[in-house]
């Protein structure tokens, strides 16, 4: 190569790693797509199907992104994250989100640089047990060996407990959560530790989910959230208001089959919503029409949430703490006008 | 070169634009600028986009709490309420380097064994090593390294059905069991006759070289040290009336508790990148054999020596100026490999440092910075060392 050309190439280099953090809307709408970090498989959140397309609860997340961006939910890019990679694959800007069941804590709010947008799932860390130990409580698991995923709050709460309760574990860490799950059905562990919600996705996925238990003890809060970098507020908006839409979505009723219905509807709230009246779409930088394209074509938040992990799924979760909150649960936005 | 040639003649008015010494020096000056401009530009570049996006820096974090559990934790204590990411960084380089030179021991025997049947007449020995080479080298290791975790030490018996071998030992897919020694006052004779039997060995190996050069004579040294070194601890133990006691590993409510345990992670690497190596440094040892002249061995033959002994004596060393030093990037392949370990679970520097604390901090820049320090500390020892010994056997020409 010539020294000519390789200056030219080093200067257009050190340009675009100028200009790489300012807006994310424009670069996504410059290359046409969200690269959106998920989990590297975790069915019912985000896994790909046999047919090898991404889908699930985390999945759904950035194709209401992408439908309230280019009125089309299938313009994203799935990047596999484990839980070690996530923090670097963002903060380097090599996705644009990262919806992958990451709890929302301080330092990673503060410290990493990042901007949770909300909680989409609100979850706690729980164990997982082979029936035939006869163990029905996480107060009689002194001694045992526990199998998690390494780079998680998972360790520092299991850590946490164990020492409050004045017990003592023996740990097994693993990068990814099939390589956990190997190894605690291989029996090498006694527990399988990690958020509640993961523990019944794998257990859909084991051969024998009915000689498994997950206990009763839930020992920490996990708030689940998609996040994005720090400093673009423009995008931790659109965000932020994607999730939002899906719960409020939900309060009034509006599902995929009835949007284009809703569209016509008396109460104000709904048309602010769906772009017929007022300009929130604009504000967000974003088509009028966002919400409706969100809902009509992923859904509502209880729709997606039914979908992937509800009692027609193999996870049968019940919503719980993830009901709306005038329904018994805490799932509450805020309002969009 | 003479002073003849056009245009070099001593004296002759050169432009500076064509001199050879400033040139040289100006081009040196331009590459020297310019790496340093770069340098200058990634740190400044980092360090900006860090500040811009509120990123912390520094190493305050080594003195913070590391507060996560270790799987394998060898000669320090750790606790997860007490010990700090500093901790975890000595962790993860103690067990980095107990896998890496208790593989680099084992990968050795291995590809010299295999090195040498692999050379042999006998048809199938010979078949043998050439497939275990040829297997082992053209699979991956984090393949290979799957398959000893996954396939064979998860497989064995559940802790519940235990393979056991009288009280002592115990065998199940959670690690291999054993008694372990627990010392009484006096103990410390027992380690001190061990060195004094390797010091004795040493002496007595050269007092026989000298007496062989002298008169011809052999004495048996290896049988004399190893007497030495296993004799004198035994003999250590008898007279104080065995100053230490055994803990037997028996069964607690989910595992066996006590006792010393190898866990299946650690075996799983070990046995991996030994079997792994072993067959790169089988076939260097080939090829180091093969570089030694056919008629070293016949000159050995006509002589009347045995073949184990012309091998041992005449053809391996010749063989080792050859063998060192590919043998030493296999080595620092292997120590490097360690760092698949984070598929299996064996909780080493990549793992545990690079890994959980990083995730737990955020640190990217300064644990990845103290991650490579530590790898390119531990290659250039070994490279140092095996070049030292390389320079030692090395062909000394009169």
């Amino acid at each position: 190569m010539k020294k000519a050309s390789f200056m030219a190439i080093a200067t257009a280099a050190t340009m675009m790693v100028g200009t790489a953090s300012a807006a994310t809307l424009d670069d996504v709408k410059a290359k046409g797509f969200i690269q959106c970090g998920v989990t590297t498989g975790l069915a019912g959140f985000a896994a790909p199907n046999d047919k090898g397309v991404w889908e699930g609860f985390d999945v759904d997340f950035c194709r209401a992104m992408s439908a309230a961006i280019f009125g089309d939910p299938d313009k994203v890019k799935y990047t596999p994250t484990t839980a070690k990679e996530r923090f670097t694959a963002l903060q380097s800007g090599e996705i644009d989100v990262l919806a992958r069941n990451t709890t929302w804590t301080l330092s990673r709010d503060v410290n990493l640089g990042f901007e949770f947008v909300g909680v989409n799932y609100y979850d706690g860390q729980g164990f997982m047990v082979k029936k035939s130990l006869g163990v029905s409580t996480a107060k009689e698991l002194d001694g045992a060996r526990v199998c998690l995923q390494s780079g998680t709050t998972t360790e520092l709460n299991l850590a946490d407990y164990f020492a409050a309760q004045g017990m003592k574990f023996d740990s097994v860490l693993f990068d990814t959560a099939d390589e956990v799950r190997e190894a605690y059905i291989k029996d090498t562990c006694d527990v399988y530790t990690t958020d509640q919600s993961g523990l019944y996705a794998q257990r859909s996925v084991i051969a024998d989910p009915e000689n498994h238990i997950v206990l009763p003890e839930v020992i920490s809060k996990e708030p689940l959230g998609p996040l994005v970098r720090h400093g673009d507020n423009a995008w931790g908006d659109i965000a932020r208001w994607t999730l939002n839409a899906l719960v409020i979505a939900e309060e009034l009723g509006v599902t995929t089959a009835n949007a284009a219905e809703m569209k016509g509807s008396k109460n104000p709230e709904i048309q602010r919503l769906m772009g017929v009246s007022g300009d929130l779409g604009q504000q967000l930088g974003l088509d009028a029409a966002w919400a409706y394209n969100i809902v009509s074509m992923v859904g509502n938040y209880g729709e997606i949430f039914e979908k992937h992990l509800g009692q027609s799924t193999p996870l049968k979760i019940s919503r719980g703490l993830n009901q709306l909150w005038s329904k018994g649960g805490i799932l509450y936005a805020p309002p969009a006008r | 070169m003479t002073a003849d040639v056009p245009g070099m003649s001593e004296g002759a008015k050169v432009s500076p634009f064509r001199d050879p010494k400033i040139r040289a020096l100006f081009f040196q000056v331009l590459v020297i600028v310019t790496f340093l401009a770069f340098v200058y530009y990634i740190a400044d570049n980092t360090i900006t986009n860090l500040e811009k996006r509120g990123i912390a820096s520094g190493f305050d974090f080594l003195s913070q709490n590391s507060g996560f559990d270790i799987g394998i934790v060898l000669l320090v204590d750790y606790n997860a309420q007490t010990s700090t990411h500093g901790d975890v960084l000595l962790i993860g380089i103690i067990n980095t380097l107990a896998v890496s030179l208790s593989g680099i021991v084992l990968a050795t025997i291995i590809g010299f064994v295999f090195g040498v049947l692999r050379l042999s007449n006998n048809w199938i020995v010979n078949r043998i090593a050439y497939v275990y080479i040829e297997v082992v080298r053209n699979i991956p290791l984090l393949v290979q390294l799957l398959f000893w975790y996954l396939a064979v030490l998860l497989e064995l018996p559940k802790v519940r059905d235990s393979v056991k071998l009288g009280d002592s030992v115990a065998i199940n897919n959670r690690g291999f069991y054993f008694p372990s020694i627990v010392p009484d006052s006096g103990f410390w004779l027992i380690p001190t006759a061990f060195v004094l039997g390797i010091i004795a060995t040493v002496f007595v190996s050269k007092w026989a070289h000298k007496r062989q050069d002298e008169t011809g004579q052999q004495f048996p040294v290896f049988t004399t040290g190893l007497a030495l070194i296993i004799g004198l601890p035994v003999l250590a133990a008898l007279v104080s009336g065995i100053p230490f006691a055994l803990e037997y590993p028996s069964m607690g409510r989910f595992n066996i508790a006590g006792g010393w345990v190898i866990k299946p992670e650690f075996m799983a690497l070990f046995l991996g990148l030994s079997i792994y190596t072993g067959g790169f440094i089988a076939e260097i040892v080939r090829s180091g054999i093969n570089a030694v002249s056919h008629g070293q061995t016949e000159a050995a033959n006509s002589l009347g020596i045995k073949p184990s002994v012309t091998m041992r004596l005449i053809i391996i060393p010749q063989a080792l100026r050859v063998i060192i030093p590919p043998l030493t990037s296999q080595f620092l392949n292997l120590t490097k490999n360690s760092s698949l370990a984070t598929a299996i679970g064996y909780s080493e520097i990549v793992a545990i440092f690079a890994g959980t604390s990083l995730n737990q901090t955020g640190q990217a820049i300064e644990i990845i910075a103290l991650t490579m320090l530590f790898y390119l500390t531990i290659s250039l020892i070994i490279s140092v060392f095996m070049n030292w010994y390389n320079k030692r056997i090395a062909l000394v020409e009169r």
